[in-house]
């Protein structure tokens, strides 16, 4: 097993209101791997996924990244939002450089790092387009392509295919998959969907709700060089699928 | 639009020609009036006052209640501490305050400027602290993952994200504004448009006075519409919200 | 953790906050004419106590009241007028537009030319004031029925008849009273523009009298009584009208 990039030691989260969300959460995250935070709606795993980009406060606990201890957000770490979180009055030029920007890179440095990656997230020629002109699936490319522009190790994803229709989900799956194998990038990502933990990861953390704890760690035994449509034929995938459901149905 | 307004103005003056009313003259005779005030000294310099005062009122409006509508919104113990003060105040009598100024300020120019600043600025306030508290949280909390600092949080994510709101507010305060200008020098008395509203009715100069009623609200509508056409611009954004 | 007692509490915190500015400014002093809250206070008490307040409030409330009814009966039906009839739409949507942004306070002084200084100028100061917002709201009320809803009533054969009475004016309700709010609202700042303006009586005699007379202390507080009033007033009708018609 490779090195941990990211560990999380005995982590654990009460909201003001009282509502413990997380409690006493032990995970590592090997690097250059793609690991997956999988459990039912309310157990706490976009919270763990919030902690570990230090946009909120644990009450317990430690989160380590490279090696440092972290509490707040980091430049080794980039977030990819649910909600894509695009600001609506800039084109997709200036929100995929929008992370540079805020580290006042130059303008012309910065859109030209913007251009290769909106290339490469399968954009080119919408640069200049609002978000509000672009479909559910590709402003979370323009999302993606903002958290690679950075070029953070760690790349956080918080559900990025839940407001995307199922054709789109299922090939920006692939192309996420592809991105990754190039860039070497570690990947801490959160569903709700089994499918989708089991095609993409190669570890899952099941969650338990309430307060969420991790339940099992799930390595699926699924071979990654053949074609997305074999895998997703594959005996190892079904049988994860098959495997983690039976885990999780008892909380449901 | 203009073709309905073109048939009130016909009906107007047809209730005119016909004598029905004596404080209706035609509205002809109005247009005439208004074209033959319009370059005397007497309508310049209360046009000029009153632009003045308008626009200095609406100036101290803007730079005082956009900061503390945002305030309001960050900082929970200024916005628990005045909220509702302001909301008391947004839709208050605040012509009853005019006598309160008049004494403490003076009778004059600066009375006015204040009553124009009253009447706009509790909108103003308001619609900020609405736009930044509803600004989207996961666009905050993008920001920041991405290491904004807290001076970057406000201009580049903060204010663009409540413009909508804070537009809104600055049309509102706006119409507010010239109703407070005309309030304010109505009650003063002594001053701008509003000496010349009393003068003409108390001269019976029905023409002139219709004329300078026409001249005000068209003024009103202006600002109004000018305020909304820049809405529009960025109305786009408020939509994929 | 800040439940209903750590609203109380920022409540009173507000208060103290603002009548403790008020008590400084005025024993700074900011101007002779400015007096604390404290002596302000007592001499609202003092009026209270003289029945000089209740007095002057049943003069100022006849013609606001009776402006706001009858603005509210014709404005309200105008209103409805405008949002179903096409034509009455194209005729006084413009102008009704344009009186919304407009200082309607400017024809103030030609009232008291025409019909004197008596309860008539009054009550039409407050509808001048009041009616605009009331027959727009009225009327986007009328026009914000959601078509799903209209075409549901179609789809079971419903006729134009009950698709106004059954769909339309029970989805415009709400608009409709927050227009009236709304309209309450600027008929306080009609009342107090014409009791000052036109000829003072009732809470604008309070004002202006002991202005005269330099009674800064009784000028105040019959002023924050007519904005309390107010305040109080619109709020009670909010709170009514959450309860009448909640949202979502």
């Amino acid at each position: 097993m490779t090195d941990a990039i990211v560990e999380v030691k005995g982590v654990g989260k009460v909201y003001d209101n009282g509502v413990e969300a997380l409690r006493d959460v032990n995970l590592a995250f090997p690097e250059g791997q793609l690991s997956t935070l999988l459990g039912p709606s309310g157990c706490g795993k976009t919270t763990l996924l919030k902690i570990i980009a230090g946009l909120i406060p644990h009450n317990a606990g430690e989160v380590w990244v490279k090696g440092k201890k972290v509490d707040g957000p980091g430049p080794e770490r980039a977030f990819v939002f649910q909600d894509f979180a695009l600001l609506p009055w800039a084109d997709v030029l200036r929100n995929v450089a929008f992370g540079l920007e805020l580290r006042g890179v130059p303008r012309p440095e910065r859109e030209e790092v913007a251009r290769k990656y909106i290339a490469e997230v399968g954009l080119k020629g919408f640069e200049h387009r609002p978000p509000n002109q672009l479909s559910g699936g590709m402003r979370q490319r323009v999302g993606l392509a903002r958290a690679l522009t950075v070029d953070a190790d760690i790349i956080l994803m918080d559900e990025p295919f839940s407001s995307v229709d199922e054709q789109t989900r299922r090939k920006f799956q692939e192309d996420l998959l592809d991105l990754l194998r190039h860039h070497q990038k570690t990947v801490i990502f959160v569903t709700h969907s089994i499918e989708e933990a089991a095609y993409l990861s190669d570890q899952i953390a099941l969650l338990s709700p309430r307060p969420g704890t991790v339940s099992k760690i799930v390595r699926p035994a699924v071979d990654r060089s053949r074609s997305p449509d074999e895998i997703r034929r594959d005996r190892g995938y079904l049988d994860t699928v098959d495997d983690i459901w039976h885990i999780l149905r008892q909380y449901v | 639009m203009l073709l309905s307004l073109l048939v009130w103005a016909a009906l107007w003056e047809a209730v005119g020609q016909a004598k029905l009313s004596s404080i209706v003259p035609p509205f002809s005779s109005v247009v005439e009036a208004a074209i033959e005030i319009a370059p005397t000294e007497k309508f310049r310099n209360a046009a000029i006052i009153t632009l003045r005062s308008f626009a200095l009122g609406m100036g101290l409006a803007l730079a005082i209640g956009i900061p503390l509508g945002v305030a309001m919104a960050r900082l929970k113990g200024v916005g628990r501490l005045l909220g509702m003060w302001v909301n008391i105040f947004v839709s208050a009598p605040i012509s009853a305050l005019v006598p309160i100024l008049m004494a403490v300020v003076g009778i004059g120019e600066t009375t006015v400027v204040v009553t124009v600043f009253l009447f706009a600025v509790f909108v103003i306030i308001l619609d900020t602290q609405v736009g930044v508290t509803h600004a989207d949280r996961s666009l905050v909390e993008m920001a920041r993952s991405f290491g904004a600092r807290r001076h970057q949080l406000y201009t580049k994510v903060l204010l663009l994200s409540a413009l909508p709101e804070i537009l809104a507010g600055v049309r509102l305060g706006a119409i507010r504004g010239v109703k407070g200008v005309v309030i304010g020098q109505l009650l003063v008395a002594i001053i701008g448009v509003g000496e010349l509203f009393e003068l003409y009715s108390n001269h019976f100069l029905m023409e002139e006075f219709w004329a300078l009623v026409v001249v005000v609200f068209l003024f009103a509508f202006a600002v109004s519409e000018a305020i909304a056409a820049l809405e529009r611009r960025v109305e786009y954004y408020a939509a994929s919200r | 953790m800040t439940g209903i007692s750590g609203q109380r509490a920022w409540q009173l915190a507000s208060f103290v906050f603002f009548f403790g500015l008020w008590e400084l400014a005025g024993r700074w002093p900011v101007s002779a004419a400015f007096p604390p809250f404290s002596t302000t206070f007592l001499a609202l008490v003092e009026m209270l106590r003289d029945g000089s307040l209740g007095k002057a409030y049943l003069i100022t409330a006849q013609p606001l009241g009776i402006g706001i009814a009858l603005c509210g009966a014709a404005g309200i039906g105008f209103g409805i007028g405008m949002g179903l009839s096409r034509t009455v739409e194209w005729l006084s949507l413009p102008i009704f537009i344009i009186l919304q942004a407009a200082p309607m306070a400017a024809i103030i002084p030609l009232l008291t030319y025409m019909y004197g200084i008596g309860l008539t100028s009054k009550v039409l100061a407050v509808i001048m004031l009041a009616a605009p917002v009331i027959v727009m709201n009225s009327y986007k009320g009328i026009r914000n029925t959601p078509p799903s809803l209209l075409q549901m009533c179609r789809s079971f054969q419903g006729t134009r008849r009950q698709e106004v009475v059954k769909i339309v004016l029970p989805h415009a309700a709400a608009l409709i009273f927050t227009g009236l709010r709304l309209g309450l609202a600027m008929g306080f700042i009609g009342i107090v523009i014409a009791e000052l303006l036109i000829t003072p009586t009732g809470i604008g005699d309070l004002i202006t009298y002991n202005s005269s007379v330099a009674d800064y202390p009784k000028m105040f507080a019959a002023i924050a009584s007519i904005v309390a009033v107010a305040a109080i007033s619109l709020h009670l009708l909010e709170r009514l009208e959450r309860r009448l018609f909640p949202r979502d």
